[in-house]
């Protein structure tokens, strides 16, 4: 097998980890909803806390991204 | 530009050429140092212009600069307590020059220094000197006692205190890498999908009607890049913030 279609089968299967961090954004954001449904007056607090939640489960998608990257790059 | 031919070119565009000529030339100047001081000089001036008319009411400028301040410090003294107003110049610093390098390089022709693997390890390396040395100098000898939590059995201490020290020097490297990702990752789809653009204008008057999908997609982009920008700002401040208060308090 070629090296360049090694690394494109390498970089498509790195971006398999997708599925567990779209499985867990929409987790924070329906727990989100269901705390804001049960108690509107909290929107606040919980807000910040949802969003941090999101940056950092965003971040492990982001981390297989760059494992794609460095197997079709480097 | 991409080279239709081959593949796109999309990693291009983040290459450092030097900036100013001469001047860059020689002490090699390139565009993201460039754009850092120009970043430097828009806060500055925001802060210094925003302070200078006292007025109880607040114009524009005023308000951008006060709501801006307060609501920083806000976010130290909730996060890490009231000894968090010590931490605010470095939050505030490291929020600012995160957002201005994220939103600055959605003008045309700019450049996001924050898209960089260097900077964003410098800024993460930063934090992490920062928390480490506040801890020892409250906490002394006892900050080590930080990696076994005081409820865990004695007997895990071998498996624990691995794991703790692993999870805390990979803090930085989480905190630089989610940054440069997003950044680079947003640029990459843009400049993707304007190559797709002109590439489908290029091919004859469907080509050309066709074309405005990707276009508009791109016009959908930059909205949720402005959105990332102050996201990323806010998160990589809000860590820095959680790390100060594990080291002032929970050790």
């Amino acid at each position: 097998m070629e090296v360049e279609a090694a690394k494109a089968i390498g970089a498509g299967i790195a971006m398999l980890a997708l599925a567990g961090v779209g499985i867990g954004i929409g987790n924070i954001f329906a727990s989100l909803v269901t705390a804001v449904a049960r108690n509107p007056s909290a929107r606040d607090q919980v807000f910040g806390i949802g969003i941090l939640g999101f940056a950092v489960t965003e971040a492990v998608a982001l981390f297989a991204l760059l494992i794609a990257f460095l197997i079709l790059f480097t | 530009m991409a080279a239709e031919g081959q593949a796109i070119d999309a990693l291009g565009q983040f290459t450092l050429t030097p900036a100013l000529g001469l001047l860059g030339r020689s002490v090699n100047f390139t565009q993201a140092n460039l754009f850092m001081v120009i970043a430097g000089v828009l806060i500055l001036g925001m802060l210094y212009l925003g302070a200078r008319p006292r007025a109880i009411v607040p114009g524009r400028l005023q308000a951008l600069a006060e709501l801006s301040y307060e609501g920083i410090l806000k976010m130290c003294t909730d996060q890490i307590g009231p000894e968090g107003r010590s931490y605010f110049p470095f939050v505030f610093t490291l929020f600012f020059f995160v957002l201005m390098g994220n939103l600055l390089g959605l003008l045309p022709f700019a450049f996001t220094y924050t898209s960089h693997i260097a900077v964003t390890f410098a800024l993460a390396i930063l934090v992490i000197v920062v928390v480490t040395v506040v801890a020892l100098r409250i906490h002394g000898m006892h900050f080590f006692a930080y990696f076994f939590p005081p409820g865990a059995p004695k007997v895990l201490a071998p498996l624990i205190i691995p794991v703790e020290v692993i999870s805390y020097l990979s803090r930085p490297l989480s905190l630089s890498v989610r940054l440069f990702a997003n950044m680079v990752a947003g640029h990459v789809m843009l400049k993707v999908f304007a190559t797709f653009v002109v590439m489908m204008a290029g091919a004859g008057t469907l080509g050309v009607i066709a074309s405005v999908a990707p276009l508009a997609l791109n016009v959908a982009l930059i909205g949720f890049e402005f959105l990332v920008a102050f996201l990323q700002a806010y998160v990589f401040a809000i860590l820095t913030c959680i790390y100060l208060h594990d080291s002032v308090h929970l050790h």
